[in-house]
């Protein structure tokens, strides 16, 4: 099991013959992920990925014909709006959508709609998810990850890759990785897959990465010291550093009237029981000291590991 | 982006809410036309305020009232030219001084956590509402925008009865509406009236009146929203825009100054923000935030290096990729090829990790090129580069 994505998924790909939408789908077909179809209005009747893939000019036509239950964004940020709502009203239960760059307000209602048609929204302005060994949906470099039981959610996406990274250097296997985003609308915040990891049986540690702007680490800082005593966690805040008053590339990263801080977040987090890390590559042994001794998922060794470390470096 | 107090009355005028005239003037003659067509008009004074991105201005003495149109000229002589929080005075508002009964507040602006348009409104005006939230939260009344509707009518009077504005219902009402229609028309992230007022005038026979107006206007816009909002494009005001962000902006690269002496360049906002506290962790002083964003070129790095390059205090880079969409290789031939290019030999350490790492190591290592495995690593070698510069110079 996993969170979000798994066995179970049977992914559609919107926006799949764009020049993005397309490199990526073949990552993620590599992967082992099932790509069930591909929707581009006026491309319907067409086949994406070598023949292998249907093309649907409606996400609504694709679902019914494939049974598609998870959809991955790859739509300008013009049109992503209406590809999630329209994603929603066909009965698409996860959503994940890429793009980066859509206006705020737009996201104001489509969220709503999400919500209100019982969907589950991730982004936008995000990587996407892995459950390693099972699935990868969006732009994660499959490489980095390595199966195991920590979970991983993070609002950024090359930070995300690092701490993943630093993670399957030092044989912690994933469950899941998350990146919600870093939009200021988003439609899955760090509570939310808080949430999620905490009913899903084979996470037993949670890694959280946050940054500057909003109260979102805050808000899941308060729930986890309630509820999330008993699981080893650590955490990692990028921002220290941030002026205010600044937008950190990410539209939602911004320090205003002193709130959204790093300092904020940080101790919010140390004052829930969590440590939280002077950089990405200290995760690994901060989760070993609260706790979490790092039980392999059976597919993964250690030579596994270092092969793949003698390609990446 | 920030806009200046004179364009937000603009957007807000014509949404149709009630601004009090006023003009901008650029130089002491425009200030003294201004000020006489307003004395003119039956004005007891005129205020003349600095038009700078920065707040606090009426503490830095950018805002001052002036009884006469020779006493504008000198009013507006002392603030045009001032410096402000760095930022030179290059323009003033001129307007009729308001007689003012009392203030509000009353802002719109995106809430996150709710991903709602929040509606803030107190009593309490003229003040800096940051200090009403933390002194006196219950003075403040909040309410949250329908997600698709906007603001209801019933949900504008409950604001303003609750602010005390029963008296200016009916234009209370179309105020607070209007804000969210601001907001909405032109994709701003805050739409902010402080002072909202209650203002005496005198009406046409001479009976003074009172009258419910938005005397200050502060409004940004949401980046994302501008391609399809071109003619707000040209409120970015040159005058505040520092070379090096204008040639970023162009060049497709987030960029932003800091105080230090290590230039940074990475890809992706979280990653930059972490390589910059890493950076200050290992002893040093990041000289900028800037991200190359995913899938960069050969010519968005070059772009990025020359922009580095032109801060002098930069005596150290550090160049931090984690290819995932971006190729490794396609950043060191890059590096490469502005090193070629580039006036100034700055000491630069690279890491490459990700997608075509080994072809990037590669080219980097015949290029002679110091790199770094890990990200601390990196930090540090990029520290120790900038600390031996500092210790030649």
């Amino acid at each position: 099991m996993s969170i979000l994505i798994g066995p179970e998924t049977r992914l559609l790909v919107q926006g799949i013959t764009g020049r993005e939408g397309e490199f990526h789908s073949r990552a993620m077909a590599e992967y082992g992920t099932p790509i069930v179809a591909g929707v581009t209005p006026g491309k319907g009747g067409q086949q994406a990925l070598d023949e292998g893939v249907p093309v649907f000019d409606t996400v609504a036509e694709a679902v019914r014909e494939t049974g598609a239950n998870t959809s991955c964004i790859f739509v300008p940020a013009a049109g992503a709006p209406d590809a999630v709502m329209e994603a929603a009203s066909a009965g698409i239960a996860t959503i994940f959508c890429i793009t980066e760059g859509i206006p705020a307000l737009d996201m104001i209602p489509a969220v709503e709609l999400v919500r209100s048609l019982g969907s589950r929204l991730i982004g936008p302005n995000c990587p996407g998810a892995t459950s390693p060994g099972s699935a990868k949906v969006g732009i994660i470099p499959g490489s980095i990850h390595r199966e195991g039981r920590v979970g991983v959610v993070s609002r950024s996406g090359t930070l995300t890759y690092e701490a993943v990274q630093a993670m399957s250097d030092a044989g912690l296997g994933q469950s899941t990785c998350v990146g919600i985003g870093g939009d200021p609308v988003i439609g899955t915040t760090f509570l939310d897959i808080l949430q999620l990891f905490a009913a899903d049986p084979d996470t037993d540690a949670i890694v959280l990465i946050g940054e500057i702007g909003g109260a979102a680490e805050e808000e899941a800082a308060a729930w986890a010291g309630e509820h999330l005593r008993r699981t080893p966690m650590a955490a990692f805040i990028a921002g220290r550093t941030a002026p205010e008053g600044k937008r950190m590339g990410h539209a939602g990263a911004i320090i205003s009237g002193g709130r959204g801080t790093a300092a904020s977040k940080a101790s919010a987090l140390e004052a829930a029981g969590i440590r939280v890390a002077g950089s990405p590559t200290e995760l690994p042994g901060l989760l070993r000291d609260a706790g979490y001794l790092g039980r392999m998922a059976s597919r993964s060794s250690a030579s596994d590991l270092g092969g793949r470390k003698a390609t990446q470096s | 982006m920030k806009i200046q107090e004179a364009d937000a009355k603009t957007l807000l005028v014509a949404q149709g809410l009630p601004v009090p005239d006023w003009e901008v003037a650029r130089t002491t003659t425009e200030a003294r036309a201004a000020a006489e067509r307003f004395f003119a008009a039956g004005a007891g004074q005129v205020v003349i305020k600095a038009q700078v991105l920065v707040g606090g201005r009426g503490k830095a003495g950018g805002v001052k009232l002036a009884g006469s149109p020779d006493e504008a000229v000198a009013v507006a002589d002392a603030i045009l030219g001032m410096d402000i929080k760095g930022i030179t005075v290059r323009k003033v508002l001129v307007g009729p001084a308001a007689d003012i009964v009392k203030e509000f507040y009353l802002s719109a602006v995106l809430d996150r956590a709710a991903r709602r348009i929040l509606l803030m409104g107190s009593a309490e005006g003229g003040v800096e509402i940051e200090q009403v939230a933390e002194e006196r939260p219950d003075a403040i009344v909040t309410v949250h925008a329908h997600p698709s509707l906007g603001l209801l009518d019933f949900q504008a009077r409950e604001l303003a009865f609750a602010m005390g504005l029963g008296g200016h219902l009916k234009t209370a009402v179309g105020i607070a509406k209007g804000l969210v229609r601001t907001m909405r028309a032109y994709d701003a992230d805050l739409v902010e009236i402080n002072p909202l007022a209650i203002v005496r005038e005198a009406a046409a026979d001479g009976a003074a009146v009172e009258r419910l107006v938005c005397l200050d206007a502060k409004v940004t816009l949401d980046d994302s929203a501008l391609p399809r909002h071109p003619e707000l494009e040209r409120l970015r005001d040159p005058d505040e825009e520092d070379p090096a962000d204008r040639e970023a902006r162009e060049a497709g690269l987030t960029f932003i100054k800091l105080d230090g002496t290590i230039g940074c360049m990475v890809n992706g906002a979280g990653l930059a923000m972490t390589t910059m506290d890493l950076v200050k962790r290992a002893g040093g002083e990041p000289a900028n935030f800037l991200d190359i964003g995913g899938g960069a070129r050969a010519d968005k790095v070059a772009a990025a290096m020359r922009i580095i390059l032109a801060d002098p205090k930069v005596n150290a880079i550090l160049v931090n990729i984690f290819g995932g969409i971006t190729r490794g290789d396609e950043v060191a031939r890059g590096l490469i090829e502005a090193r070629a290019q580039q006036e100034r030999d700055v000491p630069m350490v690279v890491r490459i990790v990700g997608t075509n790492a080994e072809e990037a190591a590669k080219l980097l290592a015949e290029a002679q090129f110091e790199t770094a495995a890990s990200l601390d690593e990196a930090a540090a070698k990029a520290v120790q580069a900038s600390h031996a510069a500092e210790a030649r110079a």
